[in-house]
């Protein structure tokens, strides 16, 4: 069976010649289904880049990049925007939840994008809130939420799709201790139900939830520690 | 992905921010309301143009003097050529009434109004005009000949001298020298550009001494004994008056029948509408301008929206289709409401016009709104829609 996500020589530059900046210098990862790893690494080493480029929110410089064993390299943006719907559940450190909208509706976007009807929307929607334990909160909206409410709504639309794998960038960067357990906790479950999890991290005890840790360091990986 | 949904995404996106959208539902309101009123204003007013003429008879002859070429002698238009207008001659000639015309301050009691039309004229004048008489009575032959200081006054300087007060009879003053107020004539309505019951008219002889002096005739005004013997009438008064002043080449005056005063007063009206209209598009203009500052901070503010949406999968045409459908509903709302203001303005009368609504203006305003929220509602949209989800995200 092939890996989820298998990442060949991956170069990622930002501007142009003199003030170039090498974010990824030709990495190398592979991720096989159904694992659960943590990335870190120095401020600055390229792990954001990596994992943007993981989600499709970002295209790399050179290398390539398959995603359950399709070559993203030459999609255009319309199927980019497919896979991202389809295949990749992202949750980021600022929880990036559509202001003014409710929990609820946040969390059926993914699922108007793709197309589903109303009803089964709604039904989903709900399994994913009741999921991350939010099934009282469905009619807030971000504004109204705590930071570790937000982002387990974050979470909800991540998965509410059934992706192939879910990515999450610092998701406990800005939440206090109790609030981080329940992030964990909730990947924990995602993992344990079958659900490929990678996430970006500055702490150990987060990565230690991981089944191993990869580190970045200045733009590749410099090993993995199991 | 349906139609539908996206619209509510946009239904949505405007409901979130009630202020924003109404100021610019606000906005392209103003504008099309104002090019339908300034058209219909504009219309109104030349049609009350041809109406008022029209109104005068299609009988009528103008003789004012014209300067010919420059050196040749040029005669004043006098009295006695007024007289020589009718006889065995000019069979077709009804009458012809010398007019002197002059703007005058008038005076009764503490108020003082200026009039824009004094006119010193013979009784028949009023015949030629069709101007009747609301209260009291015209001036006769014999106040002519006596040079009585007698006044008929139009229906606005009655309502602007004479508030609440019955004028005939009552003494008014003119320019300082009395005058007694013998009639009112009946109203004619303003012809746009023009108010024709802002003027009195006086024995010809009594307003020469007062006001005019004694110099040429501003007009001489010939009434033809019917429309169609019109061009007789005017072959006569052209060879009577060629006889008198020894014309040879270029006249020293000029003759104006209705149909050219029509034609002219026509072209004026027309300029007047034109310049209406390009006042009501250049509102249109800045409404439509409005839209797209509106579109382009709805969109700029909301570039993370944007992103988030990119990130969960929206693919750029549901962006792109999101936000025009915000900027259309946008135009098209201000655009109907526009409509509505602008045919409820056209109810009322403005500046002394009746607007008339001009139904191609209607669809005109409507279509170019919601053109213009389109269009400007695009370049916006789809700039966002083509940013990079990351980029999209990560803007400030
Ligand atoms: N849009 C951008 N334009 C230019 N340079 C960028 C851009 N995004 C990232 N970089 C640079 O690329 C390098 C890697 O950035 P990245 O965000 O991947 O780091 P990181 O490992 O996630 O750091 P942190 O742990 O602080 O989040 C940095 O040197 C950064 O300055
Ligand atoms: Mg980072």
């Amino acid at each position: 069976m092939s890996p989820v996500i298998e990442v060949r020589n991956l170069r990622k530059t930002y501007g142009a010649g003199d003030t170039a900046v090498h974010a990824l210098r030709g990495l190398d990862l592979t991720v096989e289904k159904g694992e659960y790893i943590a990335i870190m690494g120095a401020s600055g080493s390229g792990k954001s880049t990596l994992l943007n480029i993981l989600g499709c929110l970002d295209i790399p410089t050179s290398g390539t990049y398959l995603l359950d064993g399709i070559d993203t390299s030459d999609f255009d943006e319309e199927q980019l925007s497919l896979l991202r719907n389809r295949k990749i559940g992202f949750v980021f450190q600022s929880f990036n939840l559509v202001p003014r909208t409710t929990a609820l509706a946040n969390v059926e976007l993914p699922l108007v994008y793709a197309g589903v009807r109303r009803a089964q929307r709604r039904e989903r929607a709900l399994a994913a809130l009741d999921l991350v334990g939010l099934k009282d909160r469905t009619h807030h909206r971000p504004n109204e939420l705590s930071g570790g409410q937000q982002q387990r709504v974050a979470i909800a639309r991540a998965l509410v799709t059934s992706p192939a794998i879910v990515l999450a960038d610092e998701p406990t960067g800005n939440l206090d201790t109790d609030s981080s357990r329940e992030v964990l906790a909730i990947l924990d479950r995602l993992h344990a139900s079958g659900r490929t999890v990678v996430l970006i991290t500055h702490e150990d005890e987060v990565a230690a939830h991981a089944m191993r840790t990869v580190r970045v360091v200045d733009g590749r990986v410099a090993g993995v520690l199991v | 992905m349906r139609l539908f949904d996206i619209a509510a995404f946009a239904v949505r996106g405007l409901t979130a921010n009630k202020m924003r959208s109404g100021l610019t539902t606000l906005g392209i309101l103003i504008g099309v309301a104002s090019v339908i009123l300034l058209i219909a204003v504009g219309n109104g007013a030349s049609s009350a143009v041809q109406q008022s003429i029209a109104g005068l008879g299609t009988n009528i002859l103008t003789i004012s003097p014209q300067r010919a070429q420059p050196g040749s002698p040029v005669k004043p238009l006098t009295t006695a050529d007024a007289a020589a207008l009718v006889g065995p001659d000019s069979p077709d000639v009804k009458y012809a009434s010398p007019v002197v015309s002059a703007q005058a301050t008038a005076g009764y009691g503490g108020t003082s109004y200026a009039i824009s039309q004094f006119i010193g004229t013979d009784p028949r004048y009023f015949e030629t005009t069709n101007s009747g008489v609301a209260q009291g009575n015209l001036f006769s032959d014999n106040d002519v000949q006596q040079a009585r200081k007698v006044v008929v006054i139009g229906a606005t300087v009655a309502t602007q001298l004479f508030p609440g007060v019955d004028p005939v009879g009552k003494s008014m003053l003119v320019n300082n020298i009395p005058f007694t107020v013998v009639g009112v004539l009946a109203a004619k309505g303003s012809s746009g550009l023009q108010d024709a019951d802002d003027m009195a008219v006086a024995p010809l002889t009594t307003t020469q001494n007062a006001l005019t002096g004694y110099g040429s005739l501003t007009q001489i005004v010939v009434q033809a004994r019917s429309a169609d013997a019109l061009p007789n009438a005017q072959a006569q008064v052209t060879t009577i008056l060629n006889g008198r002043h020894r014309i040879s080449q270029t006249a020293d005056y000029r003759i104006l029948s209705q149909d050219q005063l029509l034609t002219a007063r026509t072209a004026t009206t027309e300029t007047f509408t034109v310049l209406l209209a390009s006042v009501a598009a250049i509102s249109l203009l800045v409404g439509g301008i409005g839209i797209t500052n509106i579109m382009l901070v709805t969109v700029t503010e909301r570039i993370r929206e944007i992103g988030i949406r990119k990130a969960v999968g929206a693919p750029r045409s549901s962006i792109l289709g999101q936000f025009l459908i915000e900027a259309t509903l946008l135009s098209l709302f201000g655009g109907a409401l526009g409509v509505a203001a602008g045919m409820l303005g056209t109810q009322f009368t403005i500046a002394g016009i009746k607007p008339v609504l001009v139904p191609s203006s209607v669809l005109l305003a409507f279509a170019v709104s919601a053109l213009i929220g389109l269009f400007f509602g695009s370049y916006p949209a789809s700039r966002a829609a083509k940013l990079r989800p990351i980029e999209a995200l990560r803007h400030e």
